[in-house]
């Protein structure tokens, strides 16, 4: 789907974008490609779905959002895509995805939801368990204490670096 | 300390933000304030950090593969060995959460073997074992996030 210019764009892009008159004009220099080249691929993504959305990413913790918790159920395989369409309509809800169970760890559905304190997580934890029915299945809650490291999703290639401290 | 050009900055341009030679300036006429007012604006949210970036949301596993691991660690021992972890390049966010398994980190690699061999030199390198949880399917589509601003 992403051939090696949109790759390449994107691996540079996802760095942010530059704040000055040109900012896409200022991106292509460097990977040698015309301003209208990089917004005609960044719009083409876009409408493919390989750009989720673009814009403002903000850090929650620094603007008030002190809670976060990541919450897992249990829930039967065939009900999934369901509960999980269902969770991510609610506006307190930013990630909802399906991962495998383990042996120590029996959970495959999980959201994570950022409110101003724990409380607020916690009404709305009970408004997602009694709007979508998820009251019945085993679950946990983790909210989150320090944070060790935050940074976007960069994407790292295989360097000769980058494992030689194992 | 936030000012109302800052408030819109932060909430009406999560997404959609203008595909044009000039998207500042786009913004600045859509808010009726100068291209000028809007880049010193997102200077001072970059600066105070209220902002990660400006950039795009990609789907998981389109660059690269990744995946989210659990560890459990002896409390006193959490900072060292989440310290060991955070200094891979490979590992993007790294939290202490509330549980046995109380450290979580999202690992992200070019290939599967190289992912696989970051999880293998971590637990050399910490003694402990790595949960790796795999994504396998996104339910989630991202509009971005309404923040409450009336305190800020």
């Amino acid at each position: 789907m992403l051939d090696a210019r949109d790759r390449q764009l994107l691996e540079l892009i996802q760095l942010g974008l530059p704040v000055c008159s040109r900012p896409y004009a200022e991106i292509g220099s460097e990977l040698d490609m015309p301003e209208a080249e990089v917004i005609e691929r960044l719009a083409e993504l876009k409408q493919k779905g390989l750009i989720k959305r673009m814009g403002v990413i903000v850090k929650h913790q620094e603007l008030g959002y002190r809670a976060n918790a990541m919450i897992v159920w249990n829930v039967p395989d065939n009900l999934i895509k369901q509960l999980g369409g269902h969770i991510s309509q609610f506006d307190f809800v930013t990630l909802c995805y399906q991962r495998p169970r383990q042996a120590e760890w029996p959970y495959n559905l999980y959201c994570m939801i950022h409110g101003k304190d724990r409380a607020t997580v916690l009404a709305q934890l009970e408004q997602l368990n009694s709007t979508c029915g998820l009251a019945g299945f085993d679950r946990e809650i983790l909210f989150s204490r320090r944070c060790f490291k935050q940074r976007g999703a960069i994407y790292q290639r295989a360097t000769s670096t980058s494992l030689t401290h194992g | 300390m936030l000012t109302p050009l800052h408030k819109r900055l932060l909430n009406d341009f999560q997404r959609d933000f203008p595909l044009s030679s000039r998207p500042y300036l786009d913004i600045a006429n859509t808010l009726g304030v100068s291209e000028e007012a809007v880049l010193s604006a997102f200077t001072e949210l970059n600066d105070k950090h209220f902002i990660s970036r400006i950039g795009p949301i990609i789907p998981p596993n389109q660059l690269g593969v990744s995946t989210l691991v659990a560890m459990a660690v002896p409390e006193q021992q959490l900072q060292t060995v989440a310290d060991k972890i955070s200094a891979y390049p490979e590992v993007n966010h790294n939290y202490e959460r509330e549980h046995a398994f109380n450290l979580w980190f999202v690992a992200i690699a070019s290939d599967a073997g190289h992912l696989q061999a970051v999880l293998e030199s971590i637990e050399q390198e910490t003694g402990y074992k790595t949960l790796s949880l795999p994504l396998l399917d996104d339910f989630f589509i991202d509009l971005g996030f309404k923040l409450d601003l009336h305190n800020a």
